[in-house]
Order: structure tokens, then C-alpha cells, then sequence
């Protein structure tokens, strides 16, 4: 090494303590899979094992290769933004995104065609369909937000991340969780509560990648030059934290063994239903709302090009978001054993919801005030505003649902995936996509390599949740109506399988419009493929169209 | 209008303060979660009481673990809501009494098939083993996953007692005796008429003791499965049970 002061080079307590740890883990994973119970865990350590090892190698080998000195905080008077991280995170945003979305196409099939289980225990419905949900919401989503939120704490605090190696560690150390989550419920590892799957070693995991998470929110909030803590970060604060707390809460469990991946639930019965609800509920409220309303305000008004619409009006729809949101719960509780002044508060707050919901909506759209011209010219911002009227009318849609009445014909049926669906790919998608298209090029400051594929993909997914959504609709609707429906003679119409035979053509139809979605991502896929490794210089990509 | 003014730049305390910014996101949030939830423990009325009620035998459980493993909540609630087109589909409404054991609950949210709650002796154990191997072949336009490899692989029950234990101490009252005899209650309960079956009915109440999977040379996840879906809704005697002491 040719360093110009004699002074040796050291390792940071960071970097030795974070080795020091990961080798105990390797180490204990090791013991753990010698003596593992059954063989699908024993892998799950091996694969713990081979990750802990590798981040020893990777700390070793960055600490050869840097500087003497950790990264300045500011270099000639400008933040020095640590972006890497945040370039990680949003490829593999969009690597999750295929597989996600190719999982829930598959499992679409499934149920129009159950030959395609083919009998094999890893891909029958029951196994997949947890990894479909958790590679969308958390594998996506979750890159989706942990790029964007230490994208936007940086530039709205003009600060550099904090912490050295801590960034680094959420995203791989997230991106881990998801593969031993996925593998395991392909595996038949689950405690088959609903988004919460993952067996108690990947909550724990989870839990310490999460309060790391956390802390370097907190500490670039505190680095801040800036006077004020921007809007947007107030939602990411709330999302990151709130979803700690639930975490911790739902997936309160008592293994069997360390060397058992069963686990059991603390609470039971009535108690973990209204806990899984207050989770789940919550799941969609922080993790799929209020995250993504970060991307909202800051993404929308610097692509607009527009100060955000009302200053006020973000106060009061954040505080009444975060705090009514986690009333709601209970509305998934309807006509059960969960007892009814429960049920009826749930269904109270769900109503009072869309207020501050709408809020989010008016805000975000109105924000385009005088820069309406643009959605003619950039399909970017239009993917992001139609994300905001489809969280208007997702938002809309879910009070109605939590009507007791309504809800009696709408659970269990597909009325409810229809809806969850108008939320997840209109609303979460549509922001997520506008995010990434945003940022590719801002972090590798290039332009985009086509805004006519970004057209192309903008059109086909709108068609495809379009889709999507009515045909899960009218089957929803129509199997509700059918389970209640009577003979004259007063005995019950149909018989429960041929409410199911009656779903057939739907299924094909929800299918179709799935696989439309996919193609828009694919298309998405590889314009970011083509944006970060362009093949020559050729001619220069589209550029943005100046807005007069 | 400067009272006002004055309250919009109250706020700027939280939005310099990122602590207290914290601080105020944790109380907002922590309100109705613990509204919601916390009474749920100590409300006498949010348990019924019904005679019946019983912790799972060491087989019921291992097959309850395959449903849980297997994701069969995904597709099949158990829990009938007090509607009428269900109960008369289904059965009795569920009982919160009924789920107070189940460590997860596994109430469900989607019906892609037909709840569960009380499938308990509504169709032979032919019947299931039939279904569960080829749905088609006993349900035409069933849509369910077959489930074949349930009846060759080996039920790994040996470390069954340590579940129970796991079990007790989040609140199922498993005795010490149910947990020394876990190991030969499974195979007094997958034997057809095992002379211990007494003995087992007498630690568990309505316990099914037969051979379930159809082999009686093996203990498969079938065994297990089926013995847990033949028990599902019959432990409460709705023919005793007084709603009207119930109400709440």
C-alpha cells in the first residue's frame, strides 16, 4: 500500500464489531446446522453460515482497499451524498418486482388451472402465494423504500447518510431476510399468519437489520443542515417506525428449539386475530401508505417542478393518517368472534379514514397547480399522478368495504384481492415505477434510455389493472351473492363448488390482466437495464420535453 | 387569525426536533392499538364459556402443524360468521372459545374452498385420504392442490413433546402427564382399536383414536393432517351450549 503518511492503517470499531458479529454468527449457524431438527432449517443456517461469512470477507477486503480516512461528510462546501446503497437497493427494486409479479402470475394460473400445482409440494398454491405477497410488498416495496427514503433524507437534510458500513448492512441484510423468507415458505417454513409468514429466526433478523434501519434515518436527520425536518421524511419516520413496533408485536413468539424453526405464537384465538389484524391492517397502512407517501412528496413536486399544493394541509392529513389508521384493524374481523364493540370501532375509524386519506390525495395531486401541461409530455409524472388517483380511489373503496353490511358480501371473496390489488399495483406500483424512473437517472446521472418505453409501460399496466381489478369484481360480488343465495323453497341455491366452478372465467381474465402488468415491468426492466449499462454512446436518449 | 398562526408554528417545534418528532409519532400510533387490543385480555365476555374445549392431542397437532406449514389458511377459513346463509351452510357460528387453544388462529381471510371450522366428521377418512391425494377425483371442479407427498413422507413427531412444552408456556394448559406420554399417544391414537385408547380419551376428551392415513405399518403427515381435520368443530356440544348465557 502506498499511503503518503507513515501513520497504520485501522480498522473502525464499526467495521471490527460488525466482523467480530457476523463471525459469532457463522460460527453459531455452523452448531445450529449440525444439530438442526429438520433438514429445511439445517439449510436456512448454512445459508445464514454463508452470508455471515461472506460480510466478514467484504468488511476485510473494503477495509484493504479504502482510504486512511473514513468518506468526508462535505467535499468543497456540498454534501458528500453516499449513494451507493441507495443504487443497490433500487435494482434489486426491480429484480424483486419481476419475480414478485411473475409469482403472483403463476399462482393467478393456479387457481384457473390447478393442474399447473403439479403435484409438487414447493409450488402448490398454499406455498406459493406467501412468496408472491412478501416478494411484492416487502422484497419490492421494501427496496422501493429503503432506496428512496435514503435518497430523500440525504437531499432534504443536505447531509451525508449516517453511519459507514450501517447502510450497507440494511440493504444486503434486508435483501437476506427475503431470501430466507421466500425459500422457507417454498420449504413449508411459516406460521401461516397472513404477511407475517416468516418463522421466528427471520423476525429476529429482521428486527435487528430494521432498528439499524431506524438509527440511520434518525442519525441523517440529526446530521441535517437544514432547519426544518422536510414532509416527506416526517412519513418515512412514521412508516420505519411504526413498522418496528408492529413487527415486534405480531410476531411475539416462543420457539420450540434453537435448533427448531417452529415456533409458537404468543397470543391466541380472538387475542392474535385482533393482534394479526392490528399488524396486518397496519402492514397496508404504514409499510404501503405512509412510506409511500414519502416518495409522494418528494418526488412529485421535484418532478413537477411545483412546491408542494398545502404546507397545512400535510400537517393535519399526517397526524390524522397516522394516528386513525391504527383503528382499523378490526374491520377484517367483521361477523367473527371478535367481539362487536371491537368490530364496531374498527369500521367507525376505517370511515373517518378516508378523510385524511383524500387529504393525501388532493395534496398530492393539486400539487401539479400550474404545471398540468407536463402530464401531455412526461409519462413519468403521469404515472405518479394516476398512482395518486388510485390511492384516492383504493382509499375510497376501503371505507365502503369496512361497512359491516358491505363486508358481510365482500370477505372471503375476491372483492377483497380485487381491492387490495387496485391498491397495490395502481397505487404502490404505479409511485414505485414513477420513483424508479425518477431516480436511475439522477443516480447515474444519465438520461433515461426511453421515455416512449416508459409510455409503452405506463399504457399496458393501466390496461392491465384495469383488468385486473373488474374482473375480480364482478367475481367477488358474484360468489358473495350466490354463498346467500335462496331457493323459493328457502333452502340455500348452490352448493359451495359451484360457486368455485363459477370463478373459472374471471380467473382467466384476472390472469391476463396480471400477465399485462408483468410485461410493463419487464419493459421497465430493461429500460433501467439499458439506462445503467448503455451500450455505446450513440445517439442521446430522449430527453424531457422543457415545460412552458 | 395570530391564534392560529401561532398554532402552525407550534408545530415547527416538532419538525426542528427530531426526537421529539419521534416521541410524538409513538404516542399518536400507540393509541388504538392499545385500545383495541389490551381490553381483549380482561373482558370477561370475550371468551365464551363452553364445555369442551381441550388442548390438541400430540398427533392433532403435528397435523396441525402441516396445516399451518402447508398454507391451507390461504384458501379455507375456520371461523363461520353469525350470518344466516353460513350457519346453515356450515354450522353453528364459531365460538371465540372454540380458536382459544390455537396458537397461531387460523380464522382465514379468503374462501377459495369452503370453511373448515367444523369439517370434523362430515366425510369418511376415506374420503379425505381420496381428496387429499386427487381432489378432482372425489370433487369435479375442485381448484384445490393435490397433496400427495402428505402420504409418503414419514411424520417426524420425536420432537413433539418439546412443541407442547413450547405450547404450555405461552398458555395451553398441557399437563406434565400429556407431555411424558406425548410419544405414545401418537401411536395409541393411529392404531385402531390400541388398548390405550382409554387412556388417551381420558387425557383428551373425544380423542379419535384410529388408523387415519390408510397404512397401518407408518405414521405419515397424513396421519397426522387427517386426524386434525376429523376433529376440527367437535368438541363443543352445540346440543348443550346455552347462547343466551353468552350474550355479550
Amino acid at each position: 500500500m502506498t499511503q503518503s503518511h507513515a501513520q497504520p492503517k485501522y480498522m473502525t470499531l464499526g467495521e471490527g464489531g460488525l466482523a467480530a458479529a457476523l463471525a459469532a454468527l457463522a460460527f453459531l449457524s455452523i452448531v445450529i446446522a449440525a444439530k438442526a431438527y429438520t433438514p429445511e432449517y439445517a439449510f436456512h443456517a448454512y445459508l445464514f453460515a454463508a452470508a455471515s461469512a461472506a460480510g466478514v470477507f467484504a468488511i476485510f477486503n473494503r477495509f484493504f482497499e479504502r482510504s486512511d480516512d473514513a468518506p468526508p461528510l462535505e467535499i468543497d462546501g456540498k454534501p458528500n451524498y453516499n449513494m451507493g446503497p441507495v443504487k443497490l437497493a433500487t435494482l434489486l427494486a426491480v429484480f424483486w418486482s419481476i419475480a414478485g409479479m411473475a409469482a403472483g402470475l403463476w399462482i393467478a394460473l393456479e387457481l384457473a388451472y390447478p393442474a399447473l400445482n403439479f403435484d409438487l409440494s414447493f409450488i402448490s398454491f398454499g406455498r406459493l402465494r406467501p412468496l408472491h405477497t412478501s416478494a411484492v410488498i416487502f422484497a419490492f416495496g421494501g427496496n422501493v423504500l429503503i432506496a428512496t427514503s435514503f435518497y430523500v433524507v440525504q437531499r432534504t437534510c443536505r447531509a451525508r447518510l449516517a453511519g459507514d458500513l450501517a447502510p450497507w448492512f440494511v440493504v444486503l441484510g434486508y435483501n437476506f431476510f427475503i431470501v430466507i423468507a421466500g425459500t422457507g415458505y417454498l420449504l413449508g417454513i411459516t406460521q401461516s399468519k397472513e404477511y407475517a409468514e416468516p418463522e421466528w429466526y427471520a423476525d429476529l433478523w429482521l428486527t435487528i437489520v430494521w432498528v439499524t434501519y431506524l438509527l440511520i434515518y434518525l442519525g441523517t436527520i440529526m446530521r441535517r443542515t437544514e432547519p426544518h425536518i422536510y414532509v416527506a421524511n416526517w412519513f418515512y419516520l412514521a412508516f420505519i417506525l411504526t413498522i418496528a413496533v408492529l413487527h415486534v408485536g405480531n410476531n411475539a413468539a416462543v420457539p420450540v428449539s434453537l435448533f427448531s424453526p417452529k415456533s409458537y405464537i404468543v397470543w391466541a384465538g380472538v387475542q392474535d386475530a385482533m393482534v394479526q389484524w392490528w399488524y396486518g391492517h397496519n402492514a397496508v397502512g404504514f409499510f404501503l401508505t405512509a412510506g409511500f407517501l414519502g416518495i409522494v412528496y418528494y418526488f412529485i413536486p421535484k418532478r413537477a417542478e411545483r412546491p408542494v399544493y398545502s404546507y397545512r394541509l400535510s400537517i393535519v392529513h399526517f397526524w390524522a393518517l397516522i394516528f386513525l389508521y391504527i383503528w382499523a384493524g378490526p374491520h377484517h374481523l367483521h361477523y367473527t368472534a371478535l367481539p362487536d364493540w371491537t368490530q364496531t370501532l374498527g369500521m367507525t375509524f376505517s370511515i373517518m379514514l378516508w378523510m385524511p386519506s383524500w387529504g393525501g390525495m388532493i395534496n398530492g395531486i393539486m400539487t401539479l397547480s400550474g404545471a398540468w401541461d407536463k402530464l401531455r409530455t412526461d409519462p413519468v409524472l403521469r404515472m405518479m399522478v394516476l398512482s395518486v388517483a388510485f390511492y384516492g380511489m383504493a382509499t375510497f373503496e376501503g371505507p365502503v368495504m369496512s361497512v359491516r353490511e358491505v363486508n358481510s358480501l365482500s370477505h372471503y371473496t375476491d372483492w377483497t384481492i380485487g381491492h387490495v390489488h387496485s391498491g397495490a399495483l395502481g397505487w404502490v406500483g404505479f409511485i414505485s415505477f414513477g420513483a424508479i424512473y425518477c431516480l436511475v437517472p439522477w443516480l447515474w446521472n444519465r438520461p433515461l434510455y426511453s421515455l416512449k418505453l416508459v409510455s409503452w409501460h405506463f399504457w399496458i399496466a393501466t390496461i392491465g389493472i384495469v383488468v385486473y381489478i373488474t374482473s375480480m369484481w364482478v367475481s367477488g360480488i358474484l360468489q358473495g351473492l350466490m354463498w346467500r343465495s335462496y331457493t323459493n323453497l328457502g333452502f340455500l341455491e348452490y352448493s359451495f363448488i359451484e360457486t368455485v366452478e363459477a370463478m373459472h372465467p374471471f380467473y382467466v381474465i384476472r390472469a391476463l390482466g396480471g400477465s399485462l402488468f408483468l410485461v410493463g415491468a419487464l419493459i421497465m426492466a430493461f429500460n433501467v437495464w439499458r439506462t445503467v449499462y448503455p451500450r455505446e454512446q450513440l445517439a442521446p436518449a430522449a430527453s424531457l420535453a422543457p415545460a412552458e | 387569525m395570530s391564534l392560529s398562526t401561532s398554532l402552525w408554528q407550534k408545530h415547527w417545534i416538532l419538525e426542528r426536533n427530531s426526537i421529539l418528532l419521534l416521541i410524538g409519532i409513538l404516542v399518536v400510533i400507540a393509541i388504538g392499538g392499545l385500545v383495541e387490543v389490551v381490553p381483549l385480555f380482561y373482558l370477561r365476555g370475550t371468551i365464551e364459556t363452553a364445555e369442551g374445549m381441550r388442548p390438541y392431542t400430540p398427533l392433532e397437532l403435528a397435523g396441525r402443524n402441516i396445516y399451518v406449514s402447508e398454507g391451507c389458511y390461504l384458501c379455507h377459513s375456520q371461523m363461520i360468521r353469525a350470518l344466516r346463509d353460513e350457519v346453515e351452510r356450515y354450522g353453528h357460528y364459531s365460538l371465540a372459545a372454540e380458536s382459544m387453544y390455537d396458537h397461531p388462529f387460523q380464522w382465514g381471510s379468503k374462501r377459495n374452498g369452503p370453511d373448515l371450522a367444523r369439517v370434523g366428521g362430515k366425510y369418511s377418512d376415506d374420503w379425505h385420504r381420496d381428496h387429499l391425494n386427487d381432489p378432482r377425483s372425489v370433487v369435479a371442479g375442485s381448484i384445490m392442490p393435490a397433496y400427495p407427498w402428505l402420504f409418503t413422507t414419514e411424520l417426524d413427531f420425536s420432537h413433539i413433546a418439546e412443541d407442547m412444552k413450547a405450547q404450555a408456556s405461552v398458555g395451553v394448559p398441557y399437563t406434565d402427564e400429556m407431555i411424558a406420554n406425548a410419544l405414545a399417544d401418537v401411536h395409541t391414537q393411529t392404531t385402531t382399536d390400541a388398548p390405550d385408547s382409554a387412556e388417551l380419551a381420558r387425557r383428551y376428551p373425544k380423542a379419535q383414536a384410529r388408523n387415519f392415513g390408510g397404512n397401518p405399518n407408518r405414521i405419515t403427515q397424513a396421519d397426522a393432517l387427517i386426524a386434525y381435520l376429523q376433529m376440527l368443530g367437535t368438541l363443543v356440544d352445540f346440543k348443550l351450549y346455552d347462547d343466551k348465557a353468552n350474550i355479550r
